[in-house]
C-alpha cells in the first residue's frame, strides 16, 4: 500500500501541475490550441488514475481551461470524484470545479446530494463553508428541496462564518424551491438580530433581494430595519436597509414620513458618499411617495438638490455620473427645484465622459419649458455642430426631436421655429435618423395645419437644393427626408408660389439614384403637383404652359417606368398613361383640371399608430386562415418599404383607384364619395378652406384665419367648445396684434440671419402666446377600440414564486400556520408500494391467519419504533419551524390577539401587523396595551389567502338552523367557534340524494333526512359575475384533476370573451391547448346572458398530490350593454385541497383488514369534540366531502376507506361517543393523511 | 445580485471569471469580449459605470470596473447594488472597506497580474470568502484574511505524504527551469500596482 503511495508520487513527479499548464500555455504562444489539446489528453490520462491526489491535479487544471473557454462538462464525473474526497485540499478543489461548469442541465448533480449533505455536517466548518459556497453556485430545485432543511439546521450553528453562509445560500434554495420560504423565514427574520455583524449582514442581504422583488409582503419587517438603521454602523449593512426602505416607501407612504428625518441626520453626518448617495436616494424615493400628499418638505428637497450639486460637481466622474442620475429622478416630482441648476447640467453636456453627457441629455428633455426650450435646442444644435462620434451625434438628434415633441409638441410656441431646426438638422451627413427627421416633418404639416405653408415652402426648398441627393443613399439615411419633403409638397401643393419649380425639381433624373420607396412617393406627388399645375394654368386661359407641364411629365416619366423598384414602375406607367391621356384632351382643348385634381381631393388624417392594432377582431373572423390556399413558390415580391410611416395608408389606397381607367375611376369616386358622407369619422373636406388657402399670398396667412369655422358647419369629430375657443383665440389674437406683428418681424429676421441671436428677454411663461394657433389633429382611433392590455410582467420571472404572504406568518389574527405538507422535507426511507387491496384479498387464506397475526405483531412493533423516530424527527422538525399554536385555527382572532398583547413583546410575532400601524402612526416605543386600539388596517384585515367565506348563497330556513347550532355549539365549547366556511351549502346541485355514496346508502333506512349538501365553494365574485368550483380527481388519468367552475352573470349585461387564466406553479398546470403556450388563458367555450349560469371544466395535471395548493388566477371578460362593453377582470385563488385529490372508491372489508394489516401504513388521529349531528349525517359528509366511502359500520363506529388519483390508500376508523367524535387514520402517505384530516376538521368546524 | 465578476487584462486575456448565473462556455467567451471591448476603448478618466453590454443583463444590469495598472476588474451587477459600494468592495475607498483588492494584496504581498495568472486558484478562494453566490457575504478585511489564513494552513497541514514529493518536485522543477520563467516573467514584473493608500 505505501509503496503504491510512493509510486503514484513519482509518477506525479512528471505530471503538470496548473503553475506548469500556464506556463506552457505561455510558451506556445502561436500554437497555443495545439498545446492545450495535448495538455487535455494527458488531463485524461491522469483522470484515469486511481491516486486522488492526481485526480484532483488534473480537475485544478481544467478548472483553468474553463476559464479559456473549453468545455470541460466530460469531466463532470471526476469532479464529483474529487469532491467527495475526504482531504479539504482536493475537496475545495473539485468545489471550486464544479462551482465554475455545472448547472442545472449537468446530469451528474443528482449524485452529489448525499455527498453535500455529509459535508454541511462535517464537523469541520471548513468542509461545510466548502459546500456552501460551491452549492450557492450550482443548486438546482432537486437539491434545493433535498437540502433545505440541512441548510436551515446550520443557520443557527454555533459558528458565525457557517451560520452567515447558510443565511446566505438561502436565497438560492428560494428562488430554486420557493416552497421553503414559509418554513424558513422565522429562522431568517430571526438572523437579522443575530450577535455576529457578518450573519446580521447576510440576513440584511437575503431579505433585501426578497424585497426587492415583491416589497409589500415585507413592509411588517419596517419597524426591525428601522431599528438597525438607526444603530448599524456598518456602512454595507445601512446602505442594503436604506435601499431598502426606497422600495418600501412607495407602498406605505407613513413610513416615508417617519424616514426622513434619520435619513437627513445621515446625510448630515456621513463621510461616505456611498452612503450620502444611497440615503438621498432614499429621500427622493420617499418624496415621491409624498408628492400627492405633503407638499412640505421643500427643505429636504432643497437639501437633496444640494449634495447632488455637490457631487456633480466634483472631479469624480463616478461622483458626478451618479448625481445626475439621482437628479432625473427628483426632476419627475419637482422639476422646478432641478430647474434652477440648468447651469450645471449644460456643463455637463461638454463633459468628456460620454456616458455623463448622455445623463445630462435625458436630464434636459425634462428641463424644458416653454421659455427654454429655444434657448436649450440652441445649446444642443451647437453640441450637434461639434459632436465627433456619430453615435453621439445621433443620440443628440434624437434627444433634439423628443425634447421638442414631447406630450404633443407642448413646449413649442412656434412652429416655424420647429421646421427650420428640422431643415437644419437634415444638413448631417451619416445620420442614422433620417427617418426620424422625416416623420416629424410629416407629423407637423399634418397636425399644425396652420404651419402648411411654412412647411411647404421649406421643403420645396429642400427638394429644389439638392444637397441631399448627393450624399449616400442607404436606407435610413438622411435622404428620408425627401419622402416628407415630396409628400407634403404634393399633399398640400396649393400653398406653392412656383409648383413648376417644384415639380421640375421632383423629376430629375438624379432622383432615379434615391431608394425605391422614396422615388414612389415621388411620383405620386408629381402628379398632384401636375394636378395643381393644371388648375392654376386653366384657369387663366394659358394653356401652353399647362400642355408645356404634361409635355415635361411624358418626358420625364418613362425614366421611373424603367426602375427596379415595382412599386415605382407601377405608379410611372399609370401616371404615365394618364397623363398621356390628358394631353390628348389638351389638344382638344378640352378643360380638364377639375377631374384631375378631383383625384387627389380629400384631406388625409393622421391615424393613431396603434390604430390598427385596436380594431376587435369580429367575432368568427379566423385572421390565421387562408383565404386562398398558399401558392406552393414563394412569391419573389420586390422589397416593399415598409410602413414607416402611419399616414402612408391612405394613400395607398389611392394608387389602386389611379390603376382603373376614368370611368370606372369616377363611379369609385362617386362611391367613396357616398361613404365618405355616410361615415360620421370622416372628416370631410371643405373645397372651399383649400380655396382660401390658395388664395392666400405666401406666409402672410399664417395668423389662424380659419374660414370654415366661422361657417356654423359643424365639423363631425370636433366639439363646438372647441371652436368657441379658437372664435376667442381669434378675437384675442385680434387685439395683439400689433404686438404681435412686431414679434414676428423679430423671429423672421432671427431666422434669416443663420446664427440666432438669443434675443428672448426675460419673458414670463404667460407671456409666451404660440404664434400659431396649435391646431393639433388628434389621430383617429377606430371604433370599439380595445383597451390596450400591457401586459408587461414577466411571467418567467424566477421571483414571481416567491411572492409568498408571511405576514400570515407572523401576524396575530388570521395566521395561517405552516401546514405540514410545508415544512420541509426530511430525509425518509423509501416505503415499499403496496399491493393493491383486491389482489390481497384474493390471496387471502384462512390457514395462514395465525403466522400472519405474529407477523403482524411483529410488524407493529417494527411500526411503532419507526413512528417514535419520525416523532422524533418531527420534534426536531417542529423546533425548526418555530413552535406554533398547535391548533391556532380553532382560536378567534380577537383572543389570539389578546394573548399575544399579554405577553407582548414589541416585536413578538402575532402582535405585528397592529405593531407595525402603531409604529408607523405615533411614537416610537409603543405602549403594548394600545395595539390593542390601534385602527387595523388592510394589513392586518386582509387575509386573502383563506378561502373566501361565502356570503348569501345559503336559503334563510337553512342558516337559522345552522345559527341554532352554533348557538348551542357556543355553550359547550367556546374555543371552538364557526370562523371561517370551507364549503358553502345550497339547494339545486348536488341534492341530497347522491350526496351519500356508495356503502353507506345501505344504512339509510331508520335515519332521519341528510341536509342537502354542495362541494361547490366560492371562487371570487364581483358586481358581474361569480365563480362557484369543485375540484374532482381524473379516474383515468393519475396525474389529472378537473375542476369545474360555474360561471353565473349576475349584472344585467352581456358576458362575452370569457377568458380563464391560472398561473401555473411547478407542481400544478392548467391543460392548454396544444401549441398554446403556458401563459394563455383558456377560453370559457360559451356567453352568459344576464341571470345565466353555465359550467366549464378545466383540467390540471398535478404532480405531487401531498400538500394542498393555491393557484393565482384571472378571469378576464367583456360586459356589453346596449351602449357600451367594457373589459373587466376578476382574480382569484383556487384552492386544490387534499381531498379534491381522492377518490371515491369502494373497497370491501376483507381487503380493507388486509391493508390495514400491511404495516406499511403510517397512522394519525384526531378528535373532533362538541360535535351534535347524527352519526350517519358525520358519515355522508365525510363521505360527501372528502370522497371516501363506507367499509363498514357497526353502531356508533365505521371503517371508511378512499384512494388517491395516485394509488394512495386512505382509510378511517370514526367512532363517536358523547359528541366527541374520534377519528383514526392510516395512510401510505403522512403527510397528504395529515392535510385530509385537517380538511375533515375544518368542515366540521364549520357546522 | 452580482451577476459576474471579471478580471482580464488590457489584452482582453481573461485572468478570473466567475459567473452566478449559468453561461455556456462559448458564451462566457463572447461575454468576456464584448465586456472587454465596452471597457477598454474608455479613458481612465472617465466614470466607471456602464450600462449593460447586450449579452448580460439588460437595461436593469450595470457594469462597474477599475482599471489597476494591466488588469480590469469588472462587475456585472443589477439595481440592488450600490455602485459605489461595488466600486468600494473593488477597491480602497472611501468606506473602511478595503476589501478585495486589498485582500490580494495580503496574501499575495503584492498583487500583480503574475500571481492571478499563476495562482487563479487561490484567488478564487478568496474571492469566495467575498461574494457567495452573487451576494456579497463579507466586507470586513480582517475576517477575510483571516478565513483565508486558516483554510490555507488547514491545506498546508494536509500535504503530508503524498503532497510533500509534489512540494519537492515543482521546486526542483523552477530550479531546473531558471531561465524560462524569467525569460518571460521580466517584462510582466514592472506592473505592479501601486500601493494604494486608504484616503
Amino acid at each position: 500500500m505505501a509503496l503504491k503511495i510512493v509510486k503514484g508520487s513519482i509518477d506525479r513527479m512528471f505530471d503538470k501541475n496548473l503553475q506548469d499548464l500556464v506556463r506552457g500555455i505561455r510558451n506556445h504562444k502561436e500554437d497555443e490550441a495545439k498545446y492545450i489539446s495535448t495538455c487535455i489528453d494527458e488531463i485524461k490520462q491522469e483522470l484515469k488514475q486511481d491516486n486522488i491526489a492526481v485526480k484532483a491535479n488534473a480537475v485544478c487544471k481544467l478548472t483553468y481551461l474553463q476559464m479559456l473557454g473549453y468545455d470541460i462538462s466530460w469531466a463532470a464525473f471526476n469532479i464529483v470524484e474529487v469532491m467527495s474526497s475526504s482531504k479539504f485540499t482536493y475537496k475545495r478543489i473539485g468545489y471550486l470545479a464544479a462551482s465554475q461548469c455545472f448547472h442545472e442541465g449537468t446530469d451528474v448533480i443528482m449524485l452529489t446530494t448525499n455527498q453535500i449533505r455529509k459535508d454541511l455536517s462535517s464537523p469541520n466548518q471548513y468542509d461545510t463553508g466548502v459546500a456552501l459556497t460551491g452549492l450557492s453556485c450550482f443548486v438546482t430545485p432537486d437539491l434545493a428541496r433535498d437540502l433545505a432543511n440541512d441548510i436551515m439546521t446550520l443557520m443557527s450553528h454555533t459558528k458565525p462564518y457557517i451560520r452567515k453562509k447558510a443565511v446566505l445560500i438561502m436565497y438560492k434554495v428560494f428562488l430554486k424551491y420557493p416552497e421553503s420560504l414559509r418554513p424558513a423565514f422565522p429562522r431568517l427574520k430571526e438572523k437579522l438580530e443575530d450577535p455576529d455583524p457578518g450573519v446580521q449582514s447576510a440576513a440584511v442581504n437575503v431579505i433585501c433581494e426578497l424585497a426587492r422583488r415583491n416589497p409589500k409582503n415585507y413592509l411588517s419587517l419596517a419597524p426591525l430595519f428601522f431599528k438597525l438603521m438607526t444603530s448599524s454602523t456598518n456602512n454595507w449593512v445601512l446602505i442594503k436597509i436604506i435601499k431598502l426602505f426606497g422600495a418600501l416607501t412607495p407602498l406605505e407612504p407613513r413610513l416615508g414620513k417617519k424616514l426622513i428625518e434619520p435619513l437627513t441626520n445621515l446625510i448630515h453626518s456621513t463621510s461616505a458618499m456611498s452612503l450620502l448617495y444611497e440615503c438621498v436616494n432614499t429621500v427622493i424615493a420617499v418624496l415621491i411617495s409624498l408628492s400627492s400628499g405633503m407638499p412640505n418638505h421643500s427643505a429636504s428637497i432643497q437639501l437633496c438638490v444640494q449634495k447632488l450639486r455637490i457631487l456633480i460637481e466634483d472631479s469624480d466622474q463616478n461622483l458626478k455620473y451618479l448625481g445626475l442620475l439621482a437628479m432625473s429622478k427628483i426632476l419627475k416630482t419637482h422639476p422646478k427645484s432641478v430647474q434652477s441648476h440648468k447651469d450645471l447640467i449644460l456643463q455637463c453636456l461638454d463633459d468628456k465622459d460620454e456616458s455623463i453627457r448622455l445623463r445630462a441629455l435625458d436630464l434636459l428633455y425634462g428641463m424644458v419649458s416653454k421659455k427654454n426650450l429655444m434657448e436649450i435646442v440652441k445649446k444642443l444644435m451647437l453640441h450637434v455642430d461639434k459632436a465627433e462620434g456619430t453615435t453621439y451625434r445621433d443620440e443628440l438628434l434624437t434627444k433634439i426631436i423628443d425634447i421638442c415633441s414631447q406630450s404633443n409638441y407642448q413646449y413649442i410656441t412656434n412652429f416655424e421655429w420647429y421646421i427650420s431646426i428640422l431643415v437644419e438638422l437634415t444638413r448631417l451627413e451619416g445620420t442614422r435618423h433620417g427617418h426620424l427627421i422625416a416623420s416629424q416633418m410629416l407629423d407637423v404639416a399634418i397636425r399644425v395645419k396652420a404651419i402648411r405653408g411654412f412647411a411647404v415652402a421649406q421643403m420645396a426648398m429642400l427638394l429644389d437644393s439638392g444637397h441631399l441627393l448627393t450624399g449616400n443613399m442607404q436606407r435610413n439615411g438622411i435622404c428620408e427626408v425627401l419622402y416628407a419633403a415630396a409628400w407634403i409638397c404634393g399633399e398640400f401643393s396649393e400653398h406653392l408660389d412656383d409648383p413648376m419649380q417644384t415639380l421640375e425639381a421632383m423629376l430629375r433624373p438624379k432622383v432615379a439614384s434615391l431608394p425605391g420607396h422614396i422615388q414612389a412617393v415621388y411620383v405620386q406627388n408629381a402628379a398632384k403637383l401636375f394636378a395643381t399645375v393644371l388648375q392654376k394654368h386653366e384657369g387663366a386661359t394659358d394653356s401652353q404652359a399647362a400642355q408645356d407641364t404634361s409635355q415635361l411629365l411624358i418626358e420625364r416619366l418613362p425614366l421611373f417606368v424603367q426602375s427596379a423598384n415595382l412599386e415605382v414602375q407601377e405608379r410611372a406607367s399609370c401616371i404615365l398613361q394618364l397623363v398621356k391621356y390628358i394631353q390628348k384632351l389638351q389638344q382638344k382643348d378640352v378643360e380638364v383640371a377639375e377631374e384631375v385634381s378631383a383625384l387627389f381631393a380629400g384631406e388625409l388624417n393622421p391615424v393613431a399608430p396603434k390604430a390598427q392594432k385596436k380594431v376587435p377582431v369580429p367575432e368568427g373572423l379566423d385572421l390565421d386562415a387562408w383565404i386562398n390556399e398558399p401558392p406552393s413558390e414563394s412569391e419573389s415580391e420586390d422589397e416593399k418599404p415598409k410602413a414607416v410611416f402611419a399616414k402612408e395608408e391612405p394613400k395607398q389606397s389611392r394608387a389602386r383607384h389611379i390603376e382603373v381607367d376614368e370611368k370606372e375611376l369616377a363611379r369609385r369616386r362617386e362611391a367613396r364619395k357616398q361613404e365618405q358622407a355616410n361615415n360620421p369619422f370622416y372628416i370631410k373636406s371643405s373645397p372651399s378652406s383649400q380655396k382660401v388657402y390658395q388664395d392666400a399670398p405666401g406666409v402672410e396667412h399664417i395668423p389662424v384665419v380659419q374660414i370654415d369655422l366661422s361657417v356654423p358647419l359643424k365639423v363631425p369629430g370636433m366639439p363646438m367648445s372647441e371652436q368657441y375657443l379658437k372664435l376667442e383665440e381669434e378675437r384675442r389674437q385680434k387685439e395683439r396684434a400689433d404686438k404681435k406683428k412686431k414679434d414676428k418681424k423679430k423671429k423672421k429676421r432671427e431666422k434669416r440671419g443663420k446664427g440666432k441671436r438669443d434675443d428672448s428677454g426675460p419673458e414670463s411663461e404667460e407671456d409666451i402666446t404660440p404664434a400659431h394657433q396649435v391646431d393639433i389633429v388628434t389621430e383617429e382611433m377606430p371604433e370599439n377600440a380595445l383597451p390596450s392590455d400591457d401586459d408587461d410582467k414577466d411571467p418567467n420571472d424566477p421571483h414571481k414564486a416567491l411572492d409568498i404572504d408571511l405576514d400570515n406568518l407572523l401576524l396575530g389574527n388570521d395566521y395561517r400556520p405552516l401546514a405540514d405538507s410545508e415544512k420541509l422535507p426530511v430525509r425518509t426511507h423509501r416505503r415499499e408500494v403496496l399491493k393493491s387491496p383486491e389482489e390481497d384479498g384474493d390471496q387471502d387464506g384462512i390457514t395462514q391467519e395465525a403466522k400472519r397475526r405474529s407477523s403482524k405483531e411483529k410488524k407493529e412493533k417494527d411500526r411503532k419504533s419507526k413512528e417514535e423516530e419520525k416523532k422524533k424527527k418531527k420534534k426536531k422538525h417542529k423546533h425548526v419551524v418555530e413552535e406554533e399554536p398547535p391548533e391556532p385555527l380553532s382560536e378567534e382572532p380577537v383572543q389570539s390577539e389578546e394573548s399575544a398583547e399579554v405577553a407582548a413583546p414589541p416585536t413578538s410575532t402575532s402582535a405585528e401587523a397592529s405593531d407595525l400601524d402603531f409604529w408607523l402612526s405615533s411614537a416610537p416605543v409603543p405602549p403594548p396595551i394600545k395595539e390593542a386600539l390601534a385602527p387595523k388596517t388592510s394589513v392586518a384585515a386582509a387575509p386573502d389567502s383563506e378561502p373566501d367565506v361565502p356570503k348569501d348563497a345559503e336559503p334563510d330556513e337553512e342558516k337559522s338552523l345552522k345559527n341554532k347550532k352554533k348557538k348551542q355549539k357556543k355553550e359547550k365549547d367556546e374555543k371552538k367557534k364557526k370562523k371561517r366556511h370551507h364549503h358553502h351549502h345550497h339547494h339545486g346541485d348536488g341534492g341530497g340524494g347522491d350526496s351519500v355514496q356508495n356503502g353507506t346508502v345501505e344504512e339509510e333506512e331508520e335515519e332521519e333526512p341528510l341536509p342537502p349538501m354542495s362541494n361547490y365553494c366560492l371562487l371570487a365574485e364581483n358586481s358581474y359575475i361569480k365563480m362557484v368550483y369543485d375540484i374532482q380527481g381524473n379516474l383515468q388519468d393519475g396525474s389529472q384533476v378537473v375542476v369545474s367552475v360555474i360561471f353565473e352573470n349576475k349584472s344585467n349585461s352581456f358576458l362575452k370573451s370569457m377568458e380563464f387564466n391560472v398561473l401555473d406553479s411547478l407542481n400544478s398546470k392548467l391543460q392548454r391547448p396544444e401549441g398554446a403556450s403556458p401563459h394563455d388563458g383558456l377560453v370559457v367555450p360559451f356567453q352568459l346572458p344576464p341571470g345565466v349560469s353555465n359550467e366549464a371544466r378545466f383540467v390540471f395535471s398535478v404532480q405531487s398530490i401531498v400538500m394542498p395548493q393555491k393557484l393565482k388566477g384571472t378571469l378576464t371578460f367583456i360586459v356589453k350593454s346596449e351602449d357600451s362593453s367594457t373589459h373587466e377582470k376578476l382574480d382569484f385563488k383556487l384552492h386544490f385541497t387534499c381531498t379534491s385529490y381522492l377518490i371515491t372508491t369502494p373497497c370491501y372489508s376483507d381487503a380493507y383488514a388486509k391493508l390495514l394489516e400491511s404495516g406499511d401504513l403510517k397512522s394519525s388521529s384526531l378528535k373532533l369534540e362538541g360535535l351534535n349531528m347524527p352519526f350517519h349525517h358525520l358519515l355522508a359528509r365525510i363521505c360527501f366531502h372528502h370522497h371516501f366511502s363506507v367499509v363498514e359500520r357497526i353502531d356508533s363506529c365505521a371503517s371508511m376507506y378512499s384512494r388517491s388519483i395516485q394509488g394512495h390508500h386512505v382509510c378511517l376508523l370514526v367512532k363517536t361517543a358523547n359528541q366527541t367524535v374520534s377519528i383514526d387514520a392510516k395512510c401510505d402517505e403522512p403527510s397528504l393523511l395529515a392535510n385530509v384530516l385537517d380538511e375533515i376538521k375544518q368542515t366540521f368546524s364549520q357546522c | 445580485m452580482i451577476k459576474a465578476i471579471l478580471i482580464f487584462n488590457n489584452h482582453g486575456k481573461p485572468r478570473l471569471i466567475r459567473f452566478y448565473q449559468y453561461f455556456a462556455e462559448d458564451l462566457q467567451q463572447q461575454i468576456i469580449r464584448e465586456t472587454f471591448h465596452l471597457v477598454s476603448k474608455r479613458d481612465d478618466n472617465v466614470c466607471n459605470f456602464l450600462e449593460g453590454g447586450s449579452l448580460i443583463g439588460g437595461s436593469d444590469y450595470k457594469l462597474i470596473y477599475r482599471h489597476y495598472a494591466t488588469l480590469y476588474f469588472v462587475f456585472c451587477v443589477d439595481s440592488s447594488e450600490s455602485e459605489l459600494g461595488i466600486l468600494d468592495l473593488i477597491q480602497v475607498n472611501i468606506i473602511q472597506t478595503h476589501v478585495f483588492v486589498e485582500t490580494l494584496d495580503k496574501c499575495f504581498e503584492n498583487v500583480c497580474e503574475l500571481d492571478l495568472i499563476f495562482h487563479m486558484d487561490k484567488v478564487h478562494y478568496i474571492l469566495q470568502e467575498v461574494v457567495m453566490g452573487g451576494m456579497v457575504l463579507e466586507t470586513n478585511m480582517n475576517e477575510i484574511v483571516g478565513q483565508v489564513e486558516l483554510q490555507n494552513r488547514m491545506e498546508k497541514s494536509e500535504g503530508g505524504l503524498s503532497a510533500a514529493p509534489a512540494r519537492a518536485v515543482s521546486a526542483v522543477k523552477n530550479m531546473n527551469l531558471p531561465e524560462i520563467p524569467r525569460n518571460i516573467n521580466i517584462g510582466d514584473i514592472n506592473i505592479k500596482v501601486p500601493s494604494l493608500s486608504p484616503f
